[in-house]
């Protein structure tokens, strides 16, 4: 050796050396903030993992579908049209999209649109499959959606309603009163979402325990969970990880 | 000892004999009716032999007849929807299946569908993916079946009929087992097709069962059919008619127990099912005897289907043809389940670098779907299950939502309970056959 050794006399000896982010008392370090902001690829948000940080996906707001929809699609509109005479007024849009028709209807009004489409003689939608919500967390301010899936099995045909909310006031009218099969399913969204319907006959939490706090399938429910140490390495809580971010 | 005046004493050859009497009780209630004046809150559940699962009932009741009845959920709430949004969509069909454990090949298919639809796909997928997923779900349905009949006959005092029902149900989960590798859980039916092709001894086995099925089914209706404790359990026990289960949302065997036909392999098909000949078996009485009689009649349907399929089997692939899409190992069942080939792992650790980021990008990241939403429904052994699965664009669903056969049927167990007698509500419930994992999620 040439240089001088000044750190100990132990030369060649190998010393014992943490390694960075293996420590099991430490949990693991992100590497050095970058300006795309921490992880691994500078990832943030979008949970793109492909390497390519820095692109931002777009959430384009959905639009109304132009005439003719195609398939029986038409004929529903034409005939709720005829049967509901607020139908400009309640419904904001029409979607097609995938083979599947959409009604974007206005909450206040979601009761009297079931009730239209269950009672009318040209549309006859006998069963309300299902009722579920879907949170557009960053869409606009009414980003708590709530989906009713209708099916007529007179004419073999489904149709979808969606009903957007806002967070602050999230209140629509129950349809338990047309669809009784709704009262369940409700209760769910009410449990998972937070969306109040008003007028169900017992509208309290199903799934999640009584005294649980928050709505957990809200986009912006922290996920909670511990770092766990396995082999020496930290991996960090699920809402933390590289790629749920 | 003291000799009380409710029970006198006498000597006989094999030792003192008590003759335990009513004593003056009727003189100390004569005042009071206990039949019609008392109520009590019965709680059942959540653990319970026939609840099936951890299913709790609340009744009320009046002597034995129940005036009300309410049914808590929620205690097998997994929060599986809430999972699939944090993997990616092939990683999904690992969640689903786990659902409802009785009919995991439904889970899996209605998954499939929504995101093959989301995808624009539907069409591509090929004919022999198509023809295995008819074929497992039939096999499936008529192993969920046979779990019902099993429960439903050991809550109902057949004890044999629970151990011939797992008997058969065995042998349709060893077939899984070659074909999936596994007896619960495949994650067989995969977005873009199954996850790998039927090997050769599973058709022998499958061939064998067809043979077996028939008779054992007659073995069962020999057990059970004339029986007449089967019968005043059954009969007139726990009805609901096609309105009742219109507004209750009951679809399935339940819904045509009452006599309405409404099947979504007839009404709606997918995967092909328009091509295949089968009946729709409906009753009238819509009572527990008629969901008996429907089941049965639909495993005979079943089996015909696999029988059809079995014959439809053509080689061809098993996956889409789009490499973006489809999985990129060609799995393999091996000592512990299925698996990448050894083919496969050679190839891309040794002589394909392209092979291996192909591999590697589609593992970890996974395919982009287009945003949007659909909805799917397919004819699970307990109704209608539906999937609401939203993309925004990402590798990741935003949000799937299923419409659970089991968790809106139970909401009709009250119609059915109340005004009936406690030993019917069994009846009732197991009748509309709820899984509580499909049910909480």
């Amino acid at each position: 050796m040439t240089a001088p050794n000044d750190r100990n006399d132990n030369a060649g000896v190998p010393v014992p050396v943490t390694p960075a982010g293996a420590s099991s008392t430490a949990p693991a370090e992100y590497p050095p903030a970058s300006p795309a902001g921490r992880g691994m690829f500078g990832t943030q948000g979008s949970g793109d993992v492909s390497g390519f940080g820095g692109l931002v996906r777009q959430r384009k707001p959905v639009e109304g579908s132009p005439r003719p929809y195609g398939g029986y699609f038409d004929e529903v509109r034409d005939a709720l049209e005829e049967a509901y005479p607020q139908f400009g007024e309640a419904i904001e849009k029409v979607v097609v999209d995938r083979g599947e028709l959409t009604l974007h209807v206005r909450p206040e009004r979601i009761a009297e649109v079931c009730q239209v489409l269950r009672d009318d003689m040209a549309l006859r939608f006998e069963l309300c499959s299902s009722v579920s919500g879907v949170d557009y967390l960053g869409a606009d301010e009414r980003r708590l959606h709530v989906v009713y899936q209708l099916t007529s099995m007179t004419y073999r045909r489904r149709i979808r309603l969606e009903a957007a909310v806002s967070p602050e006031a999230p209140h629509l009218p129950s349809v338990t009163a047309v669809y009784p099969t709704a009262d369940w399913q409700e209760r769910e969204a009410y449990d998972m979402f937070g969306v109040v319907f008003d007028g169900h006959p017992n509208l309290t939490r199903i799934l999640m325990p009584d005294d649980w706090e928050g709505h957990p399938q809200r986009k912006d429910y922290p996920l909670g969970g511990v770092p766990v140490e396995y082999k020496g390495a930290e991996i960090p809580p699920p809402d933390r990880r590289r790629s749920y971010q | 000892m003291t000799t009380s005046n409710y029970a006198t004493e006498r000597e006989t050859t094999e030792g003192k004999v008590f003759t335990v009497t009513g004593g003056d009780w009727d003189q100390v209630v004569s005042g009071t009716d206990p039949i019609s004046d008392e109520r009590i809150v019965v709680n059942m559940g959540p653990q319970h032999p026939s609840t099936h699962g951890v299913l709790r009932l609340i009744l009320e009741l009046e002597g034995e007849t129940v005036r009300e009845a309410r049914s808590v959920v929620g205690y097998l709430h997994t929060g599986i929807e809430k999972n699939l949004e944090y993997r990616n969509w092939v990683q999904g069909s690992t969640f689903v299946t786990r659902m409802d454990y009785l009919s995991p090949i439904f889970n899996e298919t209605a998954y499939a569908l929504a995101v093959e639809k989301l995808l624009g796909i539907t069409d591509d997928i090929t004919e022999r993916a198509n023809t295995i997923r008819v074929l497992m779900m039939e096999l499936n349905r008529i192993s969920s079946h046979l779990v019902w009949l099993a429960t439903t006959g050991m809550e109902l005092g057949a004890i044999n009929m629970m151990l011939y029902g797992f008997r058969e149900r065995e042998y349709i989960l060893e077939i899984f087992e070659i074909i999936t590798g596994l007896r619960m859980n495949h994650a067989y039916v995969r977005p873009g097709g199954v996850a790998q092709d039927v090997p050769d001894d599973a058709i022998v086995k499958i061939r064998k069962f067809l043979d077996l099925m028939p008779k054992k089914l007659k073995e069962y209706e020999n057990l059970l059919s004339g029986q007449p404790i089967w019968l005043e359990r059954t009969q007139h026990v726990a009805v609901l008619d096609v309105t009742g289960c219109l507004a209750l949302g009951v679809t399935g065997p339940v819904l045509r127990s009452a006599g309405l036909a409404w099947d979504l392999r007839k009404t709606m098909p997918y995967c092909g099912y328009e091509s295949y000949e089968f009946d729709v078996p409906t009753h009238t009485d819509g009572d527990v005897w008629g969901r008996y009689l429907v089941r049965l009649a639909e495993i005979r349907e079943s089996l015909k289907l696999v029988e059809q399929a079995l014959d439809r089997l053509k080689p061809g692939p098993v996956m889409v043809a789009d490499k973006k899409i489809a999985w990129p190992a060609q799995l393999a069942i091996g000592v512990d389940g299925m698996g990448n080939s050894l083919e496969h792992v050679a190839k891309i650790m040794g002589q394909s670098m392209e092979s291996l980021i192909h591999h590697f990008k589609l593992v970890t990241e996974g395919f982009r779907v287009p945003p949007g939403q659909v909805y799917v429904a397919v004819e699970s052994p307990r109704g209608e299950l539906g999937v609401h699965a939203v993309s925004d664009g990402g590798t990741r669903p935003y949000r799937v939502h299923y419409r659970e056969p089991s968790f809106v049927n139970l909401q009709a167990l009250p119609a059915m309970a109340e005004g009936g007698l406690i030993a019917d509500v069994i009846a009732g419930g197991a009748s509309l056959d709820p899984v509580m994992g499909g049910c909480d999620r």
